[in-house]
Formats: C-alpha cells, sequence, structure tokens
C-alpha cells in the first residue's frame, strides 16, 4: 500500500515538521495575543514582513540570527499599531487586524520592489542549514525524520515551552491570562490592562514574524510575492483548536503539517486520476472539520474582542 | 467612638464633585470615615454613590475636591487621582458589585495577582497561602482557593473579594451593594464577618439601598440624594421612614392593596409541562381572571422561568394547553405580544431592552409595525419621538431624552421603559417576573402601583416574585411553585409568610413534607 508507504518513509515525517514550523511561531503569536484579550488578524500580513524583513537584512549583511532579531521586531513594531488601534482606541479588532494585513503586506512588496527595482528574481541568501546533531541525527529513521532540521524548527519547538511556561508558571502569564479573560479583575488589583493587552500583542506578533522569517530564511532562500498563502489564516483557526493552550497549538500545527505533507506525496502516486486541485484543497478542509468537531465545546477567552475601558460598567 | 478618632479621620473626602455631561453625579461630597466603624452609602440607584466610590478608588478622576488618606505615620495626604494603584497601596480594598475576579482562575491565582513581581521568574505561593490560611481563620471567610473562580458559588467569590483586600492589608473596605447577589443567610454572615472586621479597626462602607440592611449592621448612615449628601448620622437616629423620605426627597407612598375585582376567566393553563432538567414544569393547572393579580412565589431556579417563557410564547409545552381568552396560545413571542401578554422579564437589562438602542427606539419596539409608528414601512419618527416624550414624563424616566442609549440607564429607568412599553398597550395580561428585583424604595413603589392600576383597569397580572413582602402587598391570590409544579392559589388573605416559605421549600399547603 502506498499510504503506508507515505506514512512510513522519514522523508514525510521531516517534511512535516518542517511545513508545521512557521505554523507553531504563528498559532503561538496568535495564542499570546488572544489570550491576553485581542484578536490580531494582522497575523497574515506579519508573516510577509517577517519574511521581508528577515531576508532582507540578510541580504544587507546582518547575518542569520540578525535578521531572525530583525524579523521579530518588525512583528512587535506592527503588533505594536494593532495594540495602540485595539487597547487604548477601542477600535475594531477585525478591521484593525485586517487593514494591518494589508498595510503589512503592501508595506513589504513595496519596500521589496524599491530595493530591488529591476531584478526579475530575488537574490539568494544563505540560509539556514539542517543541523547535524551528535548520535541523534545519526538514529535509523528517527534521525532523518526529526533531527535534521535547521536551528528555526528547533527554536520554533523552544517557543512551546517558553509560552508555556510563561503563560502557567509566572506571575507575567498569571496576568495576561487575567486580562483576556476579565481585564477589571487586573485593574483592581493595581495592574495596567493596557500595558499588559499592548505587551502581549506585540510579543505574539513578534512570534508570527518569525514565522515569516522562517520561511525566507531556512525553509527557502529568497523572498517572492505571495509566498505567505494563507497560512496565517491557518494559524488563527489552529489556534481555536488548541483550546488556546501551547501543547495542543503545537499538535495541531503538526497534524495540519502532517496532512499537508501527506497530500503533496499523495499528488504524485495518484495524481494522473485526481485533479490536484484536490489534494490542495485537504489540508484545509480536514482543519476545518477538526474545527467545527473542537471549536464547538470551545472555551474562549471571556474577554475576546471586548475593548477595556476604565470606569466603565 | 473615642473623641481623638472624630477628629482624625482614616480617610476624608472632601468637596468631591464629579459631572457628567449635563449629570452632577457627585456635588460637594463630604465624608469622613474613622477606623473601626461601618457607614452605611444610602442612597437611590442614580443617586451617586458608585460614582463616588469609583473616585476614591481611582477609577474616575474627580472634578474637584480631594481624597486624603492617614498614612502609617499618622498625617492625611491626597491620595494621587485616577490610579487604583495608589488606593490600593494606601489601604483601600474595594469589593465592586460585578465581582473583579478572572475566572479562568483560581481563588488563590486572584487574589496574588499583581501582588507579586510580574517578571518573577516562578511563583512562590507557600508564603502568600499561609497568610490567606491565618486570614481565612481570623475573618470566618473561609473558600477553597485552589478551585477556578467559575467553580464558585457567587457567596463563595465575594469571599474571594474580600480576602483579596485583607490580603492587601487594607484598613479601608469599600463594598458597592454586597447584598444584591446573596441569599437571606450569606448577607447575615456577611454583616458578621463585616463587624468583626470592624472590631479589628477596619473602616467599613457599603453601599446599599436596603434600609433593613442599613439599620441593622452600620453605625452611621450617609444618605445620597440627586449626588450631595442630605443627611449623615448616627443609625441609632434612625428609622425606615426617616430613611426613605431622605433617599427620595419626600415621604413615600408605599402602595396600598385594596380588594381587587375579578371578572372572568383569561388565561388558563391545564396540565401543561415544558422544559426538562433543572428549568421545568410539569402538569401546571392555573387560571387568571380579569382584574385579579396572582403571586407566583417560589426560590428561583424552581420553574418560574419556564413558565414565563411559555406564557411568552418562546417555548412550545411538551403537554396540556394554554388559553388566552378563548384562543390557544400559540408557541411564537409576536404571537404572544398580539393577544395582548405584557411581558416584564425577569432580567431587564438582557430581555427586556435592546441596550445598543435609544430610549425611544425600545419604547416602540413591540409596536413598531402599527400604523402609528410607521408607514409603507418606512419609520414615522415624529410620532415615535413623540410617544418617547409622553412616556418619558408620565413614567419618569430619568434619561438625558429619547435619544439616550438605554444600556446608560440604571435598572429603575430600564424597569420604567418596560413598563412604559408593555402597559401602555393595555393589554389584557401582564406577565411581571421578578419586577422589583435589584430596585431602590421609590423605583419599586413605582412598579407597585403600575401593576396594580393595570389590575384595576381589568387585566390579569400574574406576579413571579421571591419576595414574601411584595407577594402579599400585591396579589390577591398566591401559589406557589417548586421543583415545577404548582399549588393551587388561595386568597392570600388565608395566608400568612411563614405558611408560604414553608411551601417555598417543599412542604405541602397543610404542613406535611411534599413527595
Amino acid at each position: 500500500m502506498e499510504y503506508i508507504d507515505i506514512l512510513l518513509s522519514a522523508n514525510f515525517w521531516a517534511a512535516a515538521i518542517r511545513i508545521a514550523t512557521p505554523l507553531i511561531f504563528g498559532v503561538l503569536g496568535a495564542l499570546v495575543c488572544e489570550r491576553a484579550g485581542v484578536l490580531n488578524l494582522g497575523i497574515e500580513g506579519i508573516f510577509v514582513v517577517g519574511a521581508m524583513c528577515g531576508w532582507m537584512a540578510v541580504w544587507l549583511g546582518a547575518g542569520l540570527w540578525g535578521g531572525v532579531l530583525i524579523a521579530a521586531l518588525a512583528g512587535a513594531l506592527f503588533g505594536l499599531l494593532h495594540g495602540i488601534l485595539t487597547v487604548p482606541l477601542g477600535l475594531s479588532q477585525h478591521v484593525s487586524g485586517l487593514g494591518i494585513t494589508m498595510f503589512a503586506t503592501s508595506v513589504s512588496y513595496f519596500t521589496y520592489r524599491t530595493a530591488l527595482p529591476k531584478v526579475s528574481s530575488p537574490p539568494r541568501i544563505d540560509a539556514f542549514q539542517p543541523l547535524d546533531i551528535p548520535v541523534l541525527s545519526d538514529l535509523p529513521f528517527i534521525g532523518p525524520a526529526l533531527f535534521q532540521q535547521t536551528a528555526m524548527t528547533f527554536l520554533a519547538l523552544a517557543m512551546v515551552l517558553v509560552v508555556g511556561y510563561v503563560l502557567y508558571r509566572t506571575p507575567l502569564g498569571l496576568a495576561i491570562r487575567a486580562v483576556g479573560d476579565n481585564p477589571s479583575a487586573v485593574e483592581a488589583q493595581g495592574l495596567s490592562v493596557f500595558a499588559l493587552r499592548i505587551g502581549a500583542i506585540m510579543a505574539g506578533s513578534a512570534l508570527m514574524a518569525l514565522g515569516g522569517a522562517f520561511l525566507t530564511m531556512s525553509a527557502f532562500d529568497a523572498f517572492f510575492f505571495g509566498m505567505i498563502s494563507g497560512r496565517g489564516w491557518i494559524c488563527i483557526a489552529l489556534v481555536v483548536f488548541a483550546s488556546w493552550r501551547p501543547g495542543k497549538a503545537l499538535l495541531g500545527a503538526l497534524l495540519f503539517g502532517a496532512f499537508d505533507a501527506f497530500q503533496i506525496r499523495l499528488q504524485n502516486e495518484v495524481g494522473a486520476v485526481v485533479p490536484s486541485q484536490v489534494f490542495l484543497m485537504i489540508p484545509y478542509l480536514l482543519s476545518i472539520i477538526a474545527l467545527v468537531l473542537v471549536a464547538r465545546k470551545a472555551d474562549y477567552p471571556r474577554a475576546l474582542l471586548q475593548p477595556y475601558f476604565r470606569g466603565q460598567r | 467612638m473615642p473623641e481623638t478618632e472624630t477628629v482624625h479621620p482614616l480617610l476624608s473626602l472632601q468637596n468631591i464633585t464629579k459631572i457628567f455631561g449635563d449629570l452632577v453625579a457627585n456635588g460637594n461630597v463630604n465624608l469622613d470615615l474613622h477606623a473601626g466603624e461601618i457607614v452605611a452609602l444610602l442612597g437611590e440607584n442614580g443617586a451617586g454613590k458608585t460614582t463616588l466610590m469609583n473616585i476614591l478608588f481611582g477609577h474616575y478622576v474627580a472634578d474637584e475636591g480631594r481624597v486624603m488618606v492617614r498614612t502609617s505615620s499618622g498625617t492625611l495626604v491626597d491620595l494621587e487621582p485616577g490610579a487604583p494603584q495608589a488606593a490600593l497601596e494606601a489601604g483601600i480594598g474595594m469589593v465592586h458589585q460585578h465581582f473583579t475576579l478572572a475566572e479562568n482562575l483560581t481563588g488563590l491565582e486572584n487574589i496574588v495577582l499583581g501582588t507579586e513581581s510580574l517578571f518573577a521568574r516562578k511563583f512562590s505561593r507557600s508564603k502568600a497561602r499561609a497568610k490567606l490560611q491565618e486570614l481565612m481563620q481570623s475573618s470566618g471567610l473561609e473558600v477553597d482557593l485552589d478551585l477556578r473562580v467559575s467553580k464558585l458559588a457567587v457567596g463563595e467569590r465575594q469571599r474571594v473579594e474580600i480576602l483579596k483586600a485583607l490580603y492587601r492589608d487594607a484598613r479601608i473596605l469599600v463594598l458597592d451593594e454586597p447584598t444584591a447577589v446573596l441569599t437571606p443567610q450569606e448577607s447575615d454572615s456577611l454583616f458578621n464577618t463585616l463587624k468583626l472586621l470592624a472590631a479589628k479597626g477596619m473602616a467599613i462602607i457599603f453601599i446599599s439601598h436596603k434600609m433593613a440592611e442599613v439599620l441593622g449592621a452600620s453605625d452611621r448612615v450617609a444618605v445620597l440624594r440627586g449626588g450631595r449628601i442630605v443627611a449623615d448620622l448616627p443609625t441609632s437616629q434612625c428609622d425606615r421612614h426617616k430613611l426613605a423620605e431622605l433617599m427620595v426627597g419626600h415621604a413615600v407612598q408605599m402602595a396600598e392593596r385594596e380588594p381587587g375585582n375579578p371578572g372572568e376567566e383569561i388565561l388558563v393553563f391545564k396540565g401543561v409541562s415544558a422544559g426538562e432538567g433543572r428549568e421545568l414544569i410539569e402538569n401546571v393547572n392555573l387560571s387568571l381572571r380579569k382584574g385579579e393579580i396572582i403571586g407566583l412565589a417560589g426560590v428561583s431556579g424552581n420553574g418560574q422561568s419556564m413558565l414565563a417563557k411559555v406564557l411568552s410564547g418562546l417555548e412550545e409545552p411538551t403537554a396540556g394547553a394554554v388559553t388566552l381568552g378563548s384562543q390557544p396560545l400559540k408557541a411564537n413571542a409576536a404571537a404572544a405580544i398580539q393577544s395582548g401578554v405584557a411581558r416584564i422579564p425577569e432580567d431587564r437589562h438582557h430581555d427586556g431592552i435592546v441596550g445598543a438602542m435609544s430610549v425611544e427606539e425600545n419604547l416602540v419596539l413591540e409596536e413598531i409595525r402599527k400604523p402609528a409608528y410607521q408607514r409603507f414601512g418606512l419609520l414615522r419618527f415624529n410620532e415615535i419621538r413623540k410617544r418617547a416624550q409622553e412616556a418619558i414624563k408620565a413614567y419618569d424616566i430619568r434619561c438625558s431624552g429619547p435619544l439616550a442609549v438605554s444600556r446608560l440607564l440604571s435598572g429603575g429607568n430600564i424597569q420604567k421603559i418596560v413598563l412604559a412599553r408593555t402597559l401602555d398597550q393595555e393589554p389584557a395580561i401582564v406577565l411581571a417576573a421578578q419586577p422589583s428585583r435589584g430596585l431602590d424604595v421609590g423605583a419599586t413603589a413605582d412598579v407597585h402601583r403600575r401593576l396594580q392600576e393595570a389590575r384595576d383597569r381589568g387585566a390579569g397580572v400574574l406576579l413571579i416574585s421571591e419576595d414574601l413582602d411584595e407577594l402579599f402587598q400585591l396579589s390577591d391570590r398566591i401559589a406557589v411553585i417548586h421543583r415545577g409544579h404548582v399549588s393551587e392559589p388561595m386568597a392570600s388573605e388565608e395566608l400568612d409568610k411563614k405558611q408560604v416559605g414553608l411551601m417555598m421549600a417543599g412542604h405541602s399547603a397543610k404542613g406535611e413534607q411534599a413527595a
């Protein structure tokens, strides 16, 4: 059976994890924002910004980790914009988020075109290469499946732990979870609702931008138009699937990555009979089905989407 | 209280003035608070009590005046305005009417929130736990600290709120309408705790509009009316009538019941069952006549809401039939309104009005299709405005005008909108569910008068209430609902409160325990 063969190949699992990596960043970022009570639909645009800034910084000579840092900072900057619009000004989070997506995408393309007006294909950079971890990478099957990834994939996995630790083990995480449930509880205890929310949005947006940066600095080695192609939106759905928990977010991203990797391989096997668009559809279809099953019982952060104004009843 | 204490208040509000638009929420308010005393801040809805406390706690900044707090060294200093953090540090703890608890956290987490450095690398809970154990023991505020707040009952949540203040070593405790959500037993235990805390030297101020608890639990009463302090005197010099008069500004006419003049049957429930689980009614037989008020007594959660839903056309009975006049009642809210059922819902904020809409829009909501308010499908704004102005005047709805946003009005004024909308249609049947819950004396008297007027006009009124005083004051006959079963209504003269109270707890009319 070719299906079993696909599942048994180390190559398939390696691809699944690679495809999942930007989603892990993105879904963690969305999770942090939403835990603080703010939906960040700027995610799709922030992915583009991260992809563009990280790649361009490296191309200009910043070094790979310098590029990662600059991508994160650029993401945080757009997060700050979304934060100011939605938190103290209390504007619609949907409208602001979609606006940020359009703005961030256009600004990225504009910058790209201004910097490289005449090129037909973007210059390539020396991207992150798969790490060769002693012992682990050489294990049969498990080695190539799990341990021949780039540093950014391991950074994404580490971020799952970091976000989980901060949210559930530190006073800061306690305050973030509280502000997403009942901002007046936070205010009554003398903490600043605005500072917590804006901070969370900036941190979350930085994570999202890393998802974009992974694409241009690790999965590929250059920036292309339209390369994000809805990955941000998938993260918004995955957060619900994950019930706003970092561990489940990782699981959701991996599941999606696996579907996607499976779909690519299936195309090769039976592509002659079934149109390829059907396969492209599968991961999205499955994520909708998963959402329907999970989201009905979803325990939304109670204050999600609700702006907070001091002293209002 | 000792002489020196009188001279040296712990907290002093001086000339506080706060104006919202045209409304003077607080005007030149002066109030002192001393260690060891319990002060009641009494006033009607909209008198400015909550505004004053929000200024004290830094949610609002006063336009004029100062808030002064005694420091540990004994001098009075200005409290930084508009900063809850400053109020907390000065030892002011506030228990809001709508609890400020994050429900996804445990009680302990809510209490320590904000007391530890945000950037600490992890929690240190053992010290906090030890301190709270001690506080719980000394104050009698027992609560399971490791349970999520969403799993706690209302009374327990309030205990967490008070512990929050105690944990921060508050010297001044402010409680906004603390008994609004409590059962009578829980209220008693709350006031016992407050007395204990005051005896230990805390200064306590609680906001209320219930005279019984003010008289029972406070040392001193400050009465607010129209944003100004109209009286500040020891509780021992007060009685119910005096307080009511101070609150309202004139002598209050309590509605006196006159026997009704019941006519023919207008509403008949015959073997009606509906709903399931906790919220159900079973085999309900009830007949309401024109020109009478039937009081339906019961502890909430015994099926009253389902009965109201059936009568409102919101729920279809699973068995039996409801007849209105000679017509069967359809399970359709619009049809219920059409056939003359006036609905005064239990949750007036949620079901009574559309909060985001204006007063005038809410007033014509049920009649919007009538030719009086629309022509060719277009609204007749002038007519709607005229209607609203009349209703605002007739029902004394306190608002800035027909265009005021309904959500921002006080509960009493929202109820007046509901009354004006429903009763002015001259309904055949009035369904009044907990019509005075959460309302002050003036507004309650108003609701009662309106219900009696409807009855005298010939409407049949079904009054669902938990308040025995209200039931006996208004009802011609009283029935009791318990676990979905409704007892045979009896003339209220033949019943006494104790008997009804027992029936509400599940005993049958004759006294023995029901099956």
